[in-house]
């Protein structure tokens, strides 16, 4: 039997006729990536290929050293007769699905995508294919999400809310992709001023080296406390949530951006004052929609409600498979997922 | 309804009690009286009769939207909710509906307990196609009973009181029992002065807190300020009789009355214009029977003479709140107590049902200490402990009522089945099973894990989550919402009784079971067994009892 153009070893997604790894999570050879996120891009590969616009996050997170190379959307690099090329995935500034062509054979990698505009990145993209293999993070129909515009109103309107009342609006969303999809938002007209956690700065100047315009921002410290305080909006990622930082901010009000918050358990047990729906990964529509565009005979789903995804495209005519990876967190409720989605 | 929908979105955007109270404020400064009497119904924890099933609502969402029954299920796994795992997969809709709370609630929810499945089938549909989000999963609440909010009925009990003007005692007074709402009760609740018609509500319960071991000897110093009876296992009650009726009223605001014919009889007894407050306990010759014998009394319609003759029941008195009409709460408790005492030896005549609850003897803390450590032996859970200067307060009040439990007994047992738990624990495998090994037999030395009580309190929010990312790690087998593990996990279960059960499958049932730490040093194999389980039993209950 024919062996599969890419198969699951224990490092991750491998390609043997092409001698690769996509978003491998031990160190090995050649690595795809797929996005700059820590539990994709991980240290220890001899070369990386990747987004020219993930290169500066990669950096920041491998080492200036990092033997890192990038290439454009739809630029195509050859290996041992196997074509691969990255094409946009709508989750970050960046991100990419990885098509891997050999002998007229498509696969294609989603990586982690979403469908809806987000103004932050490239819009995704369906790319024809024979094999898709999908993210699944919010594969129930529990799952849909509302256009950017609607939850940047809201945050808006609670950020005015609190100024009003002279509190602070404390928001956690992920360091990498949500913060800056939120601060572009705000690059025209913002209620006050914008601060940010000190794990979201370093990821600012890729957005702006790559045209996405955002607001001046303050480093959130005790130095610009007195300005923020009562005042304005600051963005943290949510590890930050119960630390003593917070205290420096004092009065405020405190939320969190994530699909999770969705669902009113998940909100409530983190006991802030606010959830916004916003996600980077596809809602339940657009992962329908994503994956009837491939127009793909198989289809692999990974990383968070397989199950339910696999059966129900199962039922409706489409063969699917599950896949494990260590993306995967069932229910995609540990806070490491919670945090990026 | 977008008014109670805008209150409800209050109240759970936020965790701090004032913005709490004032969203309640506002809502009842502004509701018509018709509306807030239903809030408040609702806000207060009652529910209307069920008139849709589950799986009616299951299936037909599942119909509405075209997503197979499995996937509802699957959806509702993952959310934990119903009422709102339904309205999350309803389709997005419309610009909301126009009636009222009390429109919704009297002119379409409380006529469909009586409709046809056709009927409320079609008033669902309608509902779906008009309600957005939050209204459609407020609806879905009160359809399925309970509106969990987070907000307590202390709360709604403050707001009110600074809406009428009056103090929190004397609304929590008027909220006690039960009432209807509807137009005119609303507003008579609100007023400066309160009159309730027919035998009335019970007063609110005055609560005793729990006891650190480590401050007794100081705080109960001099010993004579002090009043110590047994604590009692039983159901906290108030017995009424007033305007001619003869009510028992549990501590959960519920009449039990029907439960109790001869606790009614002897309270009959009594003049008019008494209340009683005290412990209902099973009782057989001179002592206390089991708390599961007691609970065979409830939510029977009629009780046999059968059941009367097994499981007999006393009143313990312990407090005296209204005598000759007049509210005594004020006064201490020592006169309470004198009165009690003098109505219940005038009254009671030859009959046991209603029997005072005598104060211990000690001369000194030692001697106390030593008669706590018998408290087993007694059949009591401990002692009660209350000044002999407090009033009869409302609600948790620390300082005057303490009980004072005896340490519970423990046993290190294997989590073996784990199931999500509610509200804010909704999507945490939070409410688990746990197991003892059985007795190697002489042929067949394998033991096997046997379940021996279920726990969902006392590990803290993180340890809590650990256990959850270890269920979703381990399951062998799903049952629904039940997960079977894999048997890893040892805790140390601490409780306040073990008996003998015929239910249960160990044959053994413990009371108040609850999880005291996690034995993280400890291996599977290294847990308790059935067989200690036995011992204790005989430890605390001497000779076996009777299977019951």
């Amino acid at each position: 039997m024919k062996r599969p153009l890419l198969e699951l070893t224990d490092a991750g997604l491998y390609c043997e006729q092409g001698d690769f790894f996509i978003d491998p999570w031990k160190p090995r050879g050649t690595a795809v990536i797929t996005h700059a996120h820590a539990d994709h891009s991980r240290y220890g590969a001899e070369q990386y290929l990747a987004h020219h616009h993930s290169l500066p996050f990669m950096r920041h997170r491998l080492g200036k050293s990092a033997p890192l190379s990038g290439v454009e959307y739809g630029e195509t690099v050859e290996r041992n007769g196997v074509t691969v090329s990255l094409h946009p995935a709508g989750h970050i500034l960046g991100s990419a699905q990885v098509r891997v062509e050999y002998r007229g054979e498509i696969w294609v990698v989603s990586g982690d995508y979403k469908v809806l505009p987000d103004a932050s990145c490239a819009p995704f993209e369906p790319v024809r294919c024979h094999h898709f293999i999908t993210e699944a993070t919010f594969a129930l129909p529990i799952y849909r999400w509302q256009p950017d515009e609607v939850i940047f109103q809201e945050i808006r309107a609670w950020w005015e809310k609190n100024r009003a009342e002279g509190k602070t609006s404390l928001l956690y969303a992920y360091a990498l992709g949500k913060a800056q999809r939120i601060l572009q938002a705000f690059a025209e007209t913002a209620p006050g001023p914008i601060g940010v956690h000190g794990a979201v700065l370093p990821y600012l100047s890729g957005y702006r080296a790559a045209g996405i315009a955002l607001p001046e921002v303050l480093s959130a410290n005790a130095k610009h406390a007195p300005i923020l305080r009562g005042e304005g909006l600051i963005i943290a990622p949510p590890s930050a949530a119960s630390s003593p930082w917070t205290r420096k901010f004092a009065p405020h009000s405190q939320a969190f951006a994530s699909g999770w918050m969705r669902v009113r358990g998940k909100r409530r047990r983190r006991t802030l004052d606010r959830g916004f729906v916003l996600s980077d990964h596809a809602d339940w529509p657009g992962l329908l929609e994503a994956i009837s565009a491939t127009g793909a005979e198989m289809v692999s789903a990974t990383h968070g409600a397989t199950r339910a995804l696999v059966r129900y495209l199962n039922e409706t005519g489409i063969p699917a498979k599950p896949l494990e990876t260590p993306f995967t967190g069932e229910d995609g409720t540990s806070d490491q997922e919670e945090g990026r989605s | 309804m977008k008014a109670f929908a805008e209150l409800f979105r209050a109240l759970d955007e936020t965790t701090r009690t004032k913005e709490k109270v004032a969203a309640l404020t506002r809502y009842f400064r502004t509701a018509q009286p018709r509306d807030a009497s239903w809030a408040l119904f609702f806000l207060t924890g009652e529910k209307l009769s069920r008139a849709v099933s589950s799986s009616l609502l299951k299936e037909w969402v599942s119909e509405r939207t075209t997503l197979p029954l499995w996937m509802v299920e699957e959806c509702y796994d993952s959310v934990g909710d119903l009422a709102e795992t339904l309205a999350l997969l309803l389709p997005e809709e419309s610009a909301g509906r126009e009636e009222s709370l009390a429109e919704l609630v009297e002119g379409t929810l409380l006529p469909l307990q009586k409709a046809s499945e056709v009927q409320k089938k079609e008033t669902l549909y309608e509902i779906w196609d008009t309600a957005p989000l939050s209204e459609r999963f407020l609806i879905h609440k009160l359809l399925t009973g309970g509106l969990r909010v987070g907000v307590s009925k202390a709360l709604v009990t403050r707001a009110l009181a600074q809406l009428a003007g009056v103090e929190e005692a004397e609304m929590a007074h008027r909220l006690t029992g039960t009432w209807e709402p509807s137009e005119e009760g609303y507003r008579s609740l609100l007023q400066k002065e309160y009159h309730s018609t027919g035998p009335g509500n019970p007063y609110p319960f005055f609560l005793a807190s729990p006891l650190d071991e480590s401050e007794a000897s100081t705080l109960f110093s001099p010993l004579d300020e002090w009043c110590f009876e047994w604590k009692w296992d039983g159901i906290r009650a108030q017995l009424l009789h007033r305007n001619k009726e003869c009510l028992v009223w549990s501590r959960g605001e519920e009449a039990v009355t029907e439960s109790f014919p001869e606790v009614q009889e002897a309270l009959s007894a009594l003049p008019n214009g008494t209340v009683l407050d005290g412990e209902l306990v099973a009782w057989k010759g001179d002592a206390p029977l089991p708390f599961g014998e007691l609970q065979r009394r409830l939510n029977r319609k009629k009780v046999g003479k059968k059941l009367l003759t097994e499981v007999p029941v006393r009143f313990i008195a312990y407090d005296l709140l209204q005598v000759e009409g007049n509210d005594i709460r004020e006064d201490p408790l020592a006169s309470r107590r004198k009165r009690l005492t003098e109505l219940l030896g005038e009254n009671s005549g030859s009959s046991t049902v209603l029997t005072l609850s005598m104060p211990l003897a000690a001369t000194s803390f030692e001697e106390l200490r030593q008669q706590r450590a018998s408290a087993r032996e007694q059949g009591t859970e401990g002692l009660m402990v209350k000044r002999w200067s407090s009033p009869y307060r409302v609600g948790r009040k620390r300082g005057d009522w303490w009980k004072w439990k005896v340490d519970p007994l423990t046993l290190d047992a294997v989590l073996t089945y784990a199931q999500k738990g509610h509200g804010r624990r909704a999507d945490l495998f939070s409410d688990y099973t746990f197991a003892l090994w059985s007795t190697p037999s002489e042929h067949d030395d394998k033991r096997e894990l046997v379940t021996i009580a279920k726990a969902y309190s006392g590990l803290t929010d993180n340890e809590m989550r650990e256990v959850d990312h270890f269920v979703r790690k381990h399951t062998v087998e799903r049952f629904g919402p039940v997960r079977r593990v894999e048997p890893h996990l040892v805790f140390e279960l601490g409780f306040d009784d073990i008996r003998r059960s015929r239910r249960h499958k160990a044959g053994l049932a413990l009371r108040f079971p609850r999880m005291l730490r996690w034995r993280r040093d400890k291996k599977t194999e290294e847990a308790d067994s059935l067989l200690t389980a036995e011992e204790l039993l005989h430890a605390v209950h001497g000779v076996p009892d009777e299977p019951s």
